[in-house]
């Protein structure tokens, strides 16, 4: 048992702990709370299991904006905490849902004690066909080149996410201007990170984006840095976010999936196939598309987490 | 190591680029009519849809003449590294169903999400939501990867749930957060059993699933909880709980979607699993168990429908009914204790009941959204004299109502008698009594919606707001398919045993439709609301005196199951029965290795 | 036991939890928060195998990383839809319940169009 192994499992307990303590404890801001710790956790574990784009996004994306969206919410529903004990099921519920989802979590831990060794593997497979592309990080490749039908249809996700949720608020302006929250104290702390920090943060994101194609790293993680970026700036005031009306919005909006159907059908249209690149402009299309990607991942993202605070 | 080689039958097929354009023009269509807004999504939305019908019927066109199945590679990369799209004749058709009802749902939701002055929130999102769900399922049907198929339920869901609040009431709310969350819960689950296949055998292509998949533990249960996370999107009792609120809350053209369209979507993933991913895996248990879940659904759903005091409840409810019988051919299909494919001919049912559901359900749920803006409600002990005034949507949904009680030349006619053959060729007798039961519970609200809207009423009634004809027109037409599609030459894209049926529009097979018709009417006497109607029946004190007990034990009954209904449809217990029927299905397939 | 394995494990335990807590956590805001806890565990499984085919060079199978992170991001768009119609229903409702409002039938009367 050697230290390194010793961390691990130290490592992974810990995660459990934080887990169950996210979701055993009464408070909804103070589960919220734990639950960004172990995301940040969770993007730890990544770094231990070789998978830095995935320690990125998930620390970006699935502890950063997630908790920034599920803080603002737990805010804003602080009045309903104590009716919604009285919803808590009763004791013969729970330890039911216990026994269930224990058997469910044995059975998936027989699953993962089985599975086969060696283990069946694409990983030759995508560093056979590398080439095809010219880019250096497998990950984009499969991304953009192999299975990007995956992530056209993601796009496509976000965008149907959005109007969703802009679907849901009201056509009326409530009049709800002058919420003290959304005013920051121009000479505050959060005011001065504001100014401070965004242009940093974009050259961060946009080094991000071009280091992808031969490092971990990639449109999804330059968007969301982008983003949040963004997002800062709306949060301390400085700005307002543009309404839906806007055309420049709308068009940032839907750039990323257009751009990457026009190359798409352009490979259909040159007699390859939908979806091909040509061999010989693979790396800058992919570049472009990435380019187009990241402008509408961090405006669609800025404006789902920084939904539930203003009008649109 | 032999996972490495590609497949080499995984070639794109002459015409195949018909399957990538099949998905691009839809999402085409979103795109631009979320840049464009205003006025333009309607014309948008308009010129997407013959364009959309027009690829569907050149699909259906290009597989009779391949016969076999189209094939595409997506950006020319052969799986198990790329994703194909492959279309078989299931596929297709259901293609050509989704186009046509997503159609006429369009030319009836027209009036009412029509842009009028600057742009207007409801129509926007209707129009791109409608958009996205053709481009959804036509993934759905098409995609050849667990993955794709994943992200594809994702899309279907997101686009369905906020058609469900579109009114923005509280109740309408409610129930979309109540719908998003269990598909959530749904898709948490399928996209484990993913994982797991991944894992053990390194590809998620379909195809080259099914040549190395076999029946070790961890696959069953991967199975497993896909089942279970796919049935708790098609709410297939007693995963129930999201619909009757979610269907009937939204707006008539967003039911007609949600019913028809949606629910088969992840049915359709069903029925790739078990057929072509793991064809024969589950087992004996697993086939049955599944079946008693539809013919659960069935009973329960129809008692419940009859107890409604909403058209649209009722017509929910049914829905409910009537995705169980979508479930019965499972044990058709594999025989008893079979591992193989034994009986195409109930696969084919299965398939002919969703598209006859689906054309059949998007006539009523239009047929009842007209009647209740001609009568600004839609209570059905307050429907007498509609048949007077909305004569063409009586019809229609007196037609649908046929057609799914199995009124010959329906596609349920077919359907049931293709699964009786299945049934008595693989000896289980106990499902010829479900299939032949299970008409008599759906006449039984056809005709209790049918007896009120046909009666004369009491004072002349005034209809709120000019019915278009046009809007009738769409409702009939659905309403008429879905009784016709027992004509239409199923042979070429499905497989239909030789000398299955005699002509349906023989007299015999009239006959044996009045039966359940019969049947149906002593249920909807029995259990049904009638409300004042029983003043106007003639000798009242003896037919009360006679029908009396009978009904009081039938209404003891069917109270009784409204309140089991109740109970299931609490988050908790709902939650409960995902993981007792994820359990259930592990241990049923573990069983029958 | 390698530590593969260690994580796998974790994953099915944070399933379990999750699973529990989506269950049994009172308020559509807990649920949602242990949906997130569920989808991570999913992905932390898929993690763990593609750690496990680690080959050609590759820290990991490079396939299942990239569905993670597409993943990822589609569990992050459903929470801001689920978030979007919770704050919403508060709004409009004053209170964030999915209990439905009477028992035995599905609620008050629905609309038609």
């Amino acid at each position: 048992m050697t230290v390194a192994f010793a961390f691990e499992v130290g490592l992974a307990a810990l995660l459990v702990a934080i887990a169950a303590w996210a979701i055993a404890v009464r408070n909804a801001f103070t589960a919220v709370v734990v639950f960004v710790v172990y995301g940040l956790l969770l993007a730890i574990v990544w770094v231990t299991l070789s998978a830095i784009d995935l320690a990125l996004t998930e620390a970006a994306i699935g502890s950063g904006l997630t908790g920034a969206l599920l803080l603002g919410a737990a805010a804003r529903l602080r009045p309903t905490e104590t009716p919604s004990t009285a919803e808590c099921p009763s004791a013969i519920l729970r330890l039911a849902a216990a026994l269930l989802s224990a058997t469910v979590a044995a059975a998936l831990a027989a699953g993962v004690l089985f599975l086969p060794d060696p283990t069946p593997t694409l990983a030759p497979a995508a560093a056979a066909n590398a080439a095809a592309t010219g880019l250096g990080n497998p990950i984009t490749n499969v991304l953009m080149a192999f299975r990007a039908m995956d992530t056209m249809l993601e796009k496509v996700v976000l965008l149907l996410a959005l109007v969703g949720a802009w679907s849901i608020a009201s056509d009326r302006l409530s009049g709800e201007r002058s919420d003290p929250r959304r005013q920051a104290d121009p000479d505050g702390v959060l005011a001065f990170f504001a100014r401070l920090l965004p242009p940093v943060g974009i050259v961060v994101g946009i080094y991000i984006l071009w280091v992808g194609a031969d490092h971990p790293g990639g449109a999804f993680q330059a968007g969301t840095i982008l983003a949040a970026m963004w997002l800062l700036v709306l949060m301390a005031g400085l700005t307002v976010a543009p309404p839906m009306s806007c055309r420049w919005l709308r068009l940032i909006l839907v750039a990323g999936p257009v751009v990457f159907l026009v190359v798409g059908l352009g490979g259909l249209w040159m007699g390859a196939a939908f979806l091909a690149y040509p061999p010989a402009f693979a790396k800058p299309l992919i570049l472009a598309i990435e380019v187009a990607m990241t402008l509408t991942i961090a405006v669609t993202l800025g404006l789902l987490a920084g939904a539930p605070e203003r009008e649109w | 190591m032999p996972y490495l080689v590609p497949d080499l039958h995984a070639v794109t097929t002459t015409n195949g680029f018909l399957l990538a354009l099949s998905l691009v023009v839809p999402v085409v269509g979103v795109l631009l009519a979320f840049f464009a807004g205003g006025r333009h999504v309607e014309r948008i939305a308009f010129a997407t849809m013959p364009l959309g019908f027009a690829i569907a019927a050149a699909i259906l066109v290009a597989l009779w003449r391949t016969h076999g199945s189209l094939v595409y590679l997506l950006g020319g990369w052969a799986p198990p590294l790329g994703v194909a799209l492959r279309a078989d004749g299931l596929s297709a058709v259901m293609m050509m169903t989704t186009a046509m009802v997503i159609c006429a749902v369009g030319v009836f939701a027209y009036a009412d999400f029509r842009t009028l002055g600057g742009e207007a929130r409801a129509p926007l999102a209707f129009w791109i939501l409608l958009l996205a769900i053709w481009g959804a399922l036509n993934t759905v049907f098409l995609g050849g990867d667990l993955f794709t198929l994943y992200v594809a339920l994702e899309l279907l869901t997101f686009a369905a749930v906020p058609l469900v609040c579109l009114d923005g009431r509280a109740e309408t709310l409610q129930a979309a957060l109540r719908y998003l969350l269990f598909a959530l819960f749904g898709s948490a689950l399928f996209l484990v059993g993913v994982t797991l296949l991944y894992g053990a055998y390194g590809t998620l292509d379909i195809v080259l699933l099914s040549h190395r998949i076999n029946a070790e533990p961890a696959t069953l249960i991967a199975a497993a909880l896909m089942t279970a996370g796919l049935l708790a999107k098609t709410a297939l009792f007693p995963l129930h709980l999201w619909l009757p609120p979610a269907h009937a809350g939204a707006p008539a053209a967003a039911s007609a979607v949600l019913s028809a369209l949606v629910v088969k979507g992840s049915f359709f993933l069903v029925v790739r699993l078990w057929f072509d991913v793991m064809p024969g895996l589950p087992g004996f248990a697993a086939t049955q168990l599944l079946a008693a879940l539809g013919a659960a659904a069935i009973v329960f759903g129809s008692v419940v429908a009859l107890r409604q005091e909403r058209l649209k409840l009722l017509i929910a409810y049914s829905t409910l009914a009537q995705i169980g019988y979508l479930f019965l051919m499972f044990p058709l299909a594999f025989g008893s204790g079979s591992a193989q494919l034994e009986n195409s001919g109930a696969l084919t049912a299965g398939i002919l009941q969703a598209v006859s559901h689906a054309t059949a359900k998007a006539a009523m749920f239009m047929a009842a959204g007209l009647i209740y803006t001609a009568l600004g409600h839609d209570r059905i002990t307050g429907l007498a004299g509609v048949g007077r005034v909305l004569p063409m949507s009586v019809i229609a949904f007196a037609l649908s109502g046929l057609a799914l009680i199995g009124l010959p030349p329906s596609g349920v006619y077919l359907a049931k008698g293709l699964l009786l053959q299945a049934a008595i060729e693989s000896e289980q007798w106990w499902w010829e009594v479900v299939i032949q039961a299970g008409a008599f519970f759906t006449s039984g609200y056809v005709l209790l919606v049918l007896a009120h809207a046909l009666a004369p009423a009491d004072a002349p009634i005034t209809l709120r707001v000019p019915i278009s004809r046009i809007r009738e027109a769409a409702a009939l037409t659905l309403a008429l398919c879905s009784l016709l599609l027992g004509l239409v030459p199923w042979g070429t894209y499905l497989s239909v045993p030789a000398g299955t049926l005699s002509n349906p529009l023989a007299l015999e097979a009239m006959l044996s439709a009045l039966w359940p018709i019969m049947g149906g009417g002593v249920l909807a006497i029995l259990l049904g609301r009638w409300g004042h109607r029983l003043a106007r029946v003639p000798l009242r004190e003896v037919v009360i005196a006679a029908i009396g007990p009978a009904r009081r034990a039938a209404l003891t009954f069917g109270k009784m199951f409204e309140r089991a209904d109740g109970a299931l449809r609490q988050w908790p217990a709902a939650g409960l029965s995902l993981m007792v029927v994820a359990i259930m299905f592990g241990a049923a397939m573990l069983m029958g290795r | 036991m390698s530590a593969t394995t260690v994580f796998g494990l974790c994953a099915a335990a944070v399933m379990g939890l999750g699973l529990y807590g989506l269950i049994t956590n009172p308020g559509p805001l807990r649920k949602i928060l242990a949906f997130n806890l569920l989808g991570s565990g999913v992905f932390l499984l898929f993690g763990v195998v593609a750690r496990r085919g680690a080959a050609a060079g590759f820290g990991g199978d490079p396939v299942p990383q990239a569905l993670v992170i597409t993943g990822i991001v589609v569990a992050f768009s459903a929470t801001a839809l689920a978030i979007a119609l919770l704050l919403r229903l508060f709004r409009v409702n004053g209170s964030a319940t999915l209990r439905a409002n009477a028992p035995g039938s599905a609620g008050t009367e629905p609309t038609g169009g």
